[in-house]
């Protein structure tokens, strides 16, 4: 390396750390602090970035939309509480349960696990902030646009009505803006969603607090690791699955048109492939709630943490394997509903486990009930129920009978409920003095308790019986001699009730005059997020603390005193720059300062630009749209040139306790090149299921690839896979040659890089031009590959560009190569998703 | 107060499901718990043991919490954690499940077996359903639509298929239920064996009248199917009344054999449903309505009204003594 490694003891001693420090310098140190990261005010309040402010818009924003969601349940059960009622309209109806579904799910479920996590995981690792604060803004304002912009199309009666997943041909010949609405608006927050991911993940794996190791984190972060690597493998699918669908949609390409090769099934896959881990997404993050909850309500650490470790990982590994079991009805051989119902059932095992670990440490401790504790128990008895239900429909034979009606509707909310809606509002009632910093009612918190859990049960456990009594989902009214009124009007009264239950939930959290908090850990809890101060600073943490156990505030009895008097690391900002620290990924040995980018108005402009290219197509308006995507990678650009990778003045950083931390890392040491591997293998994952997509075709249907068809220029797909491998070890040489300070040779690397990337891109093109793509979906499904590969021929155009402006401008040097490693990175998966578009488009039509 | 109410809590538990299961079970023409076929039956036996071990398991697991936070919360003592979550996390489910598997799965393939001769083709429109009976060696279907009828005591197969859109063919009382998918053919094959008037429903979303894509479902005896099959397969009887002509003549005015056919006649329209025997059938619109004179009258006024986006046209220029006529004509069509 380049000299850059960390000087100075560590572990420190309990001598180091008993060392006083006078007073005066806490006080300055506070105020540099305090200049590096005070929230603004007035308007330039949204530029914030720091994750205490975007974790609470980001939950906040999630609770409306999660409100917005329900009246439209509660407008539906209105139009089913009697037989025969005109209150919505068919078109109407199916409106509102495909925005029931598609806004609880994309636009509450899943990103309220982000907005947790970006609210809290800092605080439970004792680090400042997340690793890429204006990518959690840019993720939220993107959450933001994208959100509103797809529940409003509801009030202009625009919106998608084809369900929230959206089969075709049923959404694919689905007129007006509807499916594209759904579509590109969620592309846009799925994106969003991975960013959100990446950061956590290397949140988790880098932000840790010194000498926490992996097997000493708290459950909550493993939980995030685990849920971060699931929304890597599970939206790409989607993603990929969505630009098929707009392909077909504004280009008629038939992917799903089964009259030209397509396949509507093709869809089902992609779409569950995503769809059962998402469940799995959504529920995972509420048990990992539940497991911050159970100890404390217990006081005493939690029984069986590798197995509950262990379970989590293996419930995230389970629920890739499960999606058929949405497909049972769509006469899949009976070998594979075997396959897929075992699976099914097998995620009991773990799912068990997690529940006898929370069992098996509420038995052992000494237990003090308290309000969060009540949402706990109200959310085990709905989730096994719900649990138990999903044992049943696992059982391919038996969903052959209930698939499809409301007692899968029943099943459906009771796992929801039990397992993500019941578990929040306990880490809302939990958590809400840690954020909010005065304490909810306890009357309150029970009145709502009751209502929401008598009236949740007396909406849906009719519906089991409904479901059995023939009632199929998604149905807008039914007749009245069938046996199914009385049900149905029981369960609007109870869909109303749990309303009743929610207001009086909204009105404790917004109502003025709550206690403000006097003990800043009032639930005796031993995790460091309870370490915040009773008067909550927009720093953080103090100083960040070495931590020595699973539960420090219970373990290290002096540490709170330590942290706020600035004992530990980083207790000061004397750059009043935003510095976060980073440690190694096993056992947590500080090796770098980061700074962190800080407040501005750009993650806001990117995410505008970048919403008008998805949501400008929606209406036609293909010219704009290009102008908002170049703005927004103009904005992007300008983002990482001015905030990202800078050259510090000075290398080393004093970091406390005698320790001296590098502030610059490159390669494997910076975080970015973490993000950039998690990123690329979201991106690999979405490439593959392009490529299944390919075979997929070539398995189910007899006419892939059909005898008559042009295929693409054998010569030219050769031509552009050689100018790629050029390109590539061109970059790969300008990274040494920069490093062994040969900056002429350097740049003359990343001027022909480029020029033969271009080449290539181009014979790529070129090699499908002869293909008719609305023909058949053979022609289709190639050109699909040609368009997902151009692109990133095309990005790593611009890196390559934007490493040769790093090398003339002093942003690259020698000593400071992250951009090229990190540049490197993404042409290593480059070259890797060319050498395999080329082989199936190249050679397999000519081999299969 | 509410804390104490302990009957509200009974009221909520799945236990008291099994007190209403009886209760419903005799009613419903749409139902699983109206069994009226082998395969419907299986799966009837299937839930109610399922349900009995899920009760047993929501009772053990949530009393167990129960205890543990109320009833003695102070400390106990687990002398080995590890034996405990490995006995009741792993060992007890896999065991319990692997029971379950291997019995549930063992009764897929009777359920898939294949049929003992009668083939019906169903083909999904929107939103109603085309009907061709196949008899063992026939040539040419018999066709019909909207009503699926089987002879009791022997399996058919149902050729399932699809015009525009996913569909799902399902009749709760005989069995369960399979997509129906534009450019496939699925198979189902059901064994009704009590004869009686039942419901069967699209459970796939299908668009605007996804909800009123219904059809009767008639389980006969096999002599009086094998008769019923045979007038089925006869031309349409000519009209007897007056009405009935001048309604014959409206029909053809009115241009509505270029969408429907009427065995027999120059009525040879393929778009909507064969009207052949319409009158023999027990509903209007796809199992939705009594097919009273009052109610075709209605439909062919305003089928738009009744049923969202339908293909049919309204016919609102026609006054009520015309609409007479035409229902007249259909209801003669035996």
């Amino acid at each position: 390396m380049t000299g850059r490694s960390p000087q100075g003891p560590f572990p420190p001693t309990e001598e180091m750390l008993a060392r006083p420090v006078p007073t005066a310098l806490q006080v300055a140190q506070e105020e540099e602090l305090h200049a590096a990261w005070r929230t603004r005010t007035g308007l330039r309040y949204l530029m914030s970035t720091n994750n205490t402010v975007i974790g609470k818009w980001y939950a906040a924003t999630c609770l409306v939309f999660m409100l917005f969601s329900g009246v439209l349940a509660l407008l539906m059960r209105i139009q089913l509480a009697f037989p025969g009622m005109n209150f919505l309209d068919a078109d109407r109806f199916n409106q509102f349960f495909t925005m029931h579904g598609t806004g609880m799910m994309f636009l509450f479920a899943v990103p309220l696990f982000e907005a947790m996590a970006i609210l809290l995981l800092p605080a439970f690792l004792g680090a400042r902030d997340m690793p890429f604060p204006r990518l959690s803004a840019f993720g939220y304002w993107s959450f933001l646009i994208g959100g509103v912009f797809v529940l409003g199309s509801v009030l202009f009666d625009a919106a998608p009505s084809s369900g929230w997943f959206m089969y075709p041909p049923l959404a694919t010949e689905a007129e007006g803006a509807g499916s594209d609405i759904w579509l590109l608006g969620l592309s846009f927050i799925e994106v969003a969603s991975i960013a959100a991911a990446v950061e956590l993940i290397v949140g988790v794996l880098k932000c840790r607090p010194p000498g926490m190791r992996v097997n000493m984190m708290p459950l909550y972060a493993w939980y995030v690791l685990v849920v971060g690597g699931m929304i890597l493998f599970a939206f790409p699918p989607l993603i990929a699955g969505d630009l098929l669908f707009e392909l077909e949609r504004a280009l008629d390409w038939p992917f799903f048109d089964p009259a030209r090769g397509g396949e509507p099934l093709f869809w089902q896959h992609l779409f569950w492939i995503f769809g059962h881990p998402e469940v799995y997404i959504v529920f995972l993050p509420s048990i990992a709630i539940a497991a911050m909850i159970v100890p404390t309500v217990a006081q005493r650490p939690i029984v069986g943490y590798s197995w509950i470790v262990l379970s989590a990982v293996g419930t995230g590994f389970l629920s890739f394997g499960l999606w058929v079991h949405h497909m049972f009805t769509t006469g899949l051989p009976l070998i594979s509903l075997g396959f897929f119902s075992a699976a099914s059932e097998a995620v009991v095992i773990p799912t068990g486990i997690q529940i006898f670990v929370f069992l098996a440490t509420l038995a052992l401790g000494r237990v003090r009930m308290s309000l969060p504790m009540l949402w706990i128990a109200g959310a085990l008895a709905i989730f096994t129920a719900g649990g138990l239900t999903g044992v049943m429909l696992a059982i391919a034979p038996f969903d052959w009978q209930v698939h499809d009606t409301y007692f899968i509707v029943a099943h459906l909310h009771y796992t929801l409920f039990g397992g993500m809606i019941l578990p929040v509002m306990a880490g809302v009632y939990y958590f809400h003095p840690f954020f909010a910093k005065r304490m909810l009612s306890e009357r309150l918190g029970k009145w709502a308790f009751w209502l929401i859990f008598g009236g949740f049960n007396l909406c849906f456990l009719p519906m089991h019986l409904t479901g059995l009594l023939g009632m199929p989902r998604r149905v807008f009214t039914y007749p009245g001699d069938i046996g199914w009124n009385t049900l149905n009007l029981i369960s609007t009264i109870g869909a109303f009730t749990i309303a009743a239950g929610f207001a009086i939930f909204l009105w404790d959290l917004v109502r003025p005059g709550k206690p403000h908090l006097t003990n800043r850990n009032p639930w005796n809890a031993g995790t460091l997020e309870w370490t915040d101060q009773v008067r909550h600073r927009d720093w953080g943490v103090r100083s960040i603390p070495y931590v020595t156990s699973r539960y420090p505030l219970w373990d290290q009895p002096k540490l709170v005193a330590r942290m706020d008097a600035g004992r530990y690391y980083l207790p000061d900002a004397p750059e009043r720059l935003r510095e976060t620290m980073v440690t190694s990924v096993i056992d947590a040995r500080p090796t770098q300062v980061q700074r962190v980018t800080g407040d501005s108005w750009i993650p806001l402009l990117a995410a505008i630009f970048t919403g008008g290219c998805f949501i400008l197509p929606i209406f036609h308006l293909y010219a704009p749209a290009a102008m908002s995507g170049v703005m927004a990678v103009g904005c992007i650009l300008y983002w990482l040139w001015t905030a990202t990778a800078q050259v510090p003045k000075a290398e080393m950083r004093k970091a406390g306790l005698g320790l001296k931390l590098p502030l610059y890392a490159s390669g494997p040491e910076a975080v970015g090149w973490w993000a950039m591997w998690i990123t690329m293998l979201a991106d690999s994952t979405a490439f593959a299921s392009l490529v299944f997509g390919f075979f997929f075709y070539w398995t189910a249907r007899a006419d892939f690839i059909p005898g008559d068809a042009t295929h693409a220029d054998a010569g030219l797909v050769a031509l552009c896979a050689a100018g790629i491998l050029l390109s590539w070890g061109l970059t790969y040489g300008a990274r040494h040659l920069n490093r062994s300070a040969h900056a002429t040779a350097a740049r003359s690397a990343l001027i022909a890089a480029p020029t033969l990337a271009l080449g290539a891109g181009t014979a790529l093109v070129l090699s499908v031009l002869e293909l008719s793509p609305t023909s058949h979906v053979y022609p289709a499904i190639i050109c699909a590959l040609v368009i997902w590969t151009g692109a990133h021929i095309a990005l790593g155009i611009l890196m390559q560009f934007y490493c040769l402006a790093g090398t003339i401008f002093g942003k690259i040097d020698p000593n400071h190569d992250t951009d090229l490693w990190n540049v490197t990175l993404y042409w290593h998966f480059l070259l890797m998703t060319v050498a395999v578009t080329a082989a199936v488009i190249g050679l397999a039509p000519r081999l299969l | 107060m509410l804390r104490k109410a302990i009957s509200p809590r009974f009221l909520r538990s799945p236990a008291c499901l099994l007190l209403v299961l009886p209760l419903a079970a005799c009613d419903g023409r749409q139902s699983v718990l109206n069994a009226a076929g082998q395969d419907s039956r299986q799966l009837l036996y299937l839930f109610i043991v399922m349900l009995a071990g899920a009760v047993v398991l929501w009772l053990g697991l949530n009393g167990l919490f129960l205890y543990v936070t109320r009833l003695r919360p102070q400390a106990l003592k687990i002398h080995n954690v590890n034996w405990f979550l490995f006995g009741a996390g792993v060992l007890f489910p896999s065991v319990v499940i692997g029971a379950l598997l291997a019995w549930g799965l063992s009764i897929m393939p009777a359920q898939r077996a294949a049929g003992d001769g009668l083939r019906i083709a169903v083909h999904a429109e929107e939103w109603w359903w085309r009907v061709e009976y196949w008899p063992k060696g026939a040539t040419t279907p018999i066709v019909s639509a909207n009503e699926i009828r089987f002879p009791a005591g022997s399996r058919s197969e149902l050729h399932l298929s699809a015009d525009t859109y996913i569909h799902s063919l399902w009749i709760p009382a005989l069995g369960g239920k399979m997509d129906m998918i534009p450019g496939r053919t699925t198979v189902l094959t059901l064994h009704p064996d009590l004869e009686g008037f039942y419901r069967g429903q699209c459970a796939e979303l299908c668009g605007a009248s996804h909800a009123l894509m219904a059809f009767q479902a008639v389980v006969m005896a096999p002599d009086d199917f094998a008769r019923w099959l045979k007038d089925q397969a006869a031309s349409a009887p000519p009209p007897t009344s007056p009405a009935a002509t001048r309604g014959e003549a409206l029909f053809r005015d009115e241009g509505c054999g270029a969408c429907h056919t009427v065995r027999g006649t120059e009525f040879v329209g393929a778009v909507g449903p064969d009207l052949t025997h319409f009158a023999s059938r027990g509903t209007l619109g796809a199992g939705n309505w009594q097919p009273t004179a009052e109610n075709l009258m209605a439909w062919i006024a305003h089928a738009d009204d009744l049923k969202p986006d339908v293909a049919m046209p309204a016919y609102d220029w026609l006054d009520p003594d015309q609409l007479a006529d035409l229902a007249a004509y259909l209801k003669g069509l035996t």
